[in-house]
């Protein structure tokens, strides 16, 4: 029941959330310095009946709030509009990209969660000895280096100077899965790196609170082996609230694949949104802002959802 | 101070909670070792023009990409300008940049918080909503499109990073402010016929002041790395005035020749950010002392 009204609820904030988003992305193009026609007229933004066509065609001169109805109504209807600069629609450069963004995604959260569990999991078992105090280092290290530094830095190492690796491109993992894995393999890790500090911070903190828990104590006290304990009673608790973490970090994953995939060449989403921005290509922009906030909108539902399904007292009561 | 000092004084009082989390600070390594960074950062900045007298812009033709060496510590670049004076000088955009969009950030975040907690009902509903619809925007990506939107240089990109930093400090201060309404002295405070305004003034300010603290300092560190990130991008500080994150950008090109291009603005943005984010961790454990070193 319980749950039931948790998801609920989240539901239900999830929709008015959805639509200040789009109006805060319609809103985007009011910041914008000058006529937006004149924009996209480019060089024939001289000639007045130009103008006046692009002014007519995309209901400039309408209400502001009747263009943010009819644009909402596109969006709807899966018209994310069309790029200035491609002439392609929105929604198609978006599904073109997103694939590639979305595997470098997975990989890094995979590298996150593989670092970080276990490295949080270590340093609260062993607190205040040397190997809590290494883990607390890299964590620290991972939260101040900047992803495109240390991605250069990775570059200059690896495929520079050792040669193991290419340095830029990009192989679709269905074309090559091997070749795929070895041009996205450094950026992943890259991109891994500042999530995997929050993780192990998170999981450290968790584990230590749940180590002094009464269940514990009954566990050990029963004449368990500490791994047993560790593994099968504390960290079973501890990764409910790290759980609802990893939704949380998709935002972090999205804006450091927008650097990690300028230095590494990736051509996902976020090498789009800076093209767009060179090009001044603000449909793309808003595209991108839109499909990225309502991607993390819907994960968290998810997380959410995943959250009651782990958690046994949401579940039972 | 040592324990002798305090008794010897003739009223005896108790320090203060503020002296008190100062000395627990003040104990950390950890801590002093970041206000040791951030001095040094922020030395550079004050006193660049005493530190690089070369200056970050005098180009030498003659000296075009030198590896380090005496007279050039970190090297020259692809036009021949010094490049320790253009690490020095960088760091003052850097600053900048943290600083002023956590201002930008607190202005609107902090008493939008403080509303949502004292007013609470629709208020709170509707600030809530749209914190949650900001913070659904990946942080840099919305930073790009309102710098992209707002047009490219350092101004813009310390406003967009700015309103993007806002969700979050809202949302610390709301938590905070509606901690502090469920203590007793603001019942008291109700009590005596206090208007809500009053409250939020004179009673909720100075006990949120703490947490904010804390986020604001880790704030300016995520800041820094935002406008290295966009100044990366070619979206912040423009030529020739130096920033590390557009040095970074130049340097990719010299990669295999030049390394020490990439070397250095990047140990500088690292230096930096680490010791804001350690002096953000010590001020936590000093204020917070229960959850001191989870």
């Amino acid at each position: 029941m319980q749950g039931q009204g948790r998801i609920g609820a989240r539901l239900a904030q999830a929709v008015p959330t959805i639509l200040l988003l789009s109006v805060i992305v319609f809103g985007l193009q009011q910041l914008m310095p000058g006529d937006p026609a004149l924009i996209i007229a480019g060089e024939a933004a001289g000639d007045p009946h130009v103008v006046a066509q692009i002014r007519a065609h995309l209901h400039l001169d309408a209400p502001i709030a009747l263009q943010y109805l009819r644009w909402l109504w596109g969006v709807l209807h899966g018209n994310l509009g069309y790029s200035w600069r491609l002439d392609e629609p929105v929604t198609a450069l978006v599904a073109q990209k997103l694939p590639v963004t979305l595997q470098l995604s997975a990989m890094a959260f995979l590298f996150a969660v593989v670092i970080g569990v276990p490295a949080g999991v270590i340093s609260a078992v062993k607190r205040d000895t040397v190997w809590d105090f290494i883990a607390n280092g890299v964590g620290l290290f991972g939260l101040s280096i900047p992803t495109f530094w240390l991605g250069i830095v990775l570059i200059l190492v690896v495929s520079v100077d050792l040669g193991w690796l290419p340095p830029s491109g990009y192989v679709p993992l269905m074309q090559d899965p091997l070749r795929s894995l070895a041009t996205t393999i450094m950026p992943a890790f890259v991109l891994g790196n500042a999530i995997a500090a929050t993780f192990m911070r998170h999981t450290r903190s968790a584990m230590l609170s749940a180590m002094e828990q009464d269940y514990v104590r009954t566990a050990r006290a029963k004449g368990l082996s500490e791994p047993r304990v560790v593994l099968r009673h504390a960290l079973r608790n501890a990764l409910i609230p790290v759980v609802t973490l990893g939704g949380l970090q998709l935002g972090t994953l999205l804006s450091g694949a927008v650097l990690t995939e300028q230095v590494f060449g990736v051509p996902g989403f976020g090498k789009l949104v800076v093209d767009s921005v060179f090009n001044r290509d603000y449909p793309v922009i808003q595209g991108v802002v839109l499909v990225t906030g309502a991607l993390y909108i819907a994960l968290n539902l998810l997380t959410d959802l995943l959250y009651v399904l782990i958690n046994p007292r949401l579940r039972a009561a | 101070m040592s324990a002798t000092a305090v008794t010897a004084r003739p009223a005896a009082r108790a320090p203060s909670p503020f002296r008190l989390a100062m000395g627990r600070f003040a104990a950390r390594r950890a801590a002093l070792l970041g206000l040791g960074l951030v001095a040094l950062v922020v030395g550079a900045a004050v006193f660049a023009r005493l530190i690089a007298p070369i200056g970050p812009t005098a180009a030498d033709w003659s000296a075009i990409r030198l590896a380090p060496s005496a007279a050039h510590w970190f090297g020259t670049d692809e036009v021949g300008r010094d490049e320790f004076a253009r690490v020095v000088f960088g760091a003052r955009a850097s600053l900048l940049a943290g600083v002023v969009s956590v201002l930008i950030a607190s202005a609107i975040g902090v008493p939008a918080g403080i509303l949502a907690g004292v007013a609470g009902g629709w208020t709170d509903a509707v600030l809530s909503r749209i914190v949650d619809a900001m913070l659904a925007i990946p942080f840099l990506i919305l930073a790009i499109a309102l710098a992209a939107f707002l047009g490219p240089n350092l101004r813009n990109a310390m406003i967009a990073i700015g309103i993007t930093t806002a969700p979050v400090l809202m949302r610390v201060a709301r938590a905070a402010t509606l901690d502090v309404m469920t203590q007793d002295y603001i019942e008291a405070a109700r009590a005596l016929g206090n208007p809500p305004w009053r409250l939020a003034l004179r009673h909720v300010v100075p006990n949120i002041l703490p947490p904010l603290l804390v986020q604001s300092t880790l704030a300016i560190a995520s800041a820094i790395i935002a406008e290295a990130s966009l100044s990366f991008l070619g979206l912040g500080e423009q030529p020739p005035t130096p920033s590390w994150g557009a040095m970074l950008n130049a340097a990719q090109q010299f990669l295999t020749q030049s390394p020490w291009l990439a070397t250095f603005p990047g140990l500088a943005i690292f230096i930096t950010v680490l010791g804001f984010n350690l002096v953000g961790d010590g001020l936590r454990d000093a204020l917070d002392p229960r959850r001191a070193g989870r």
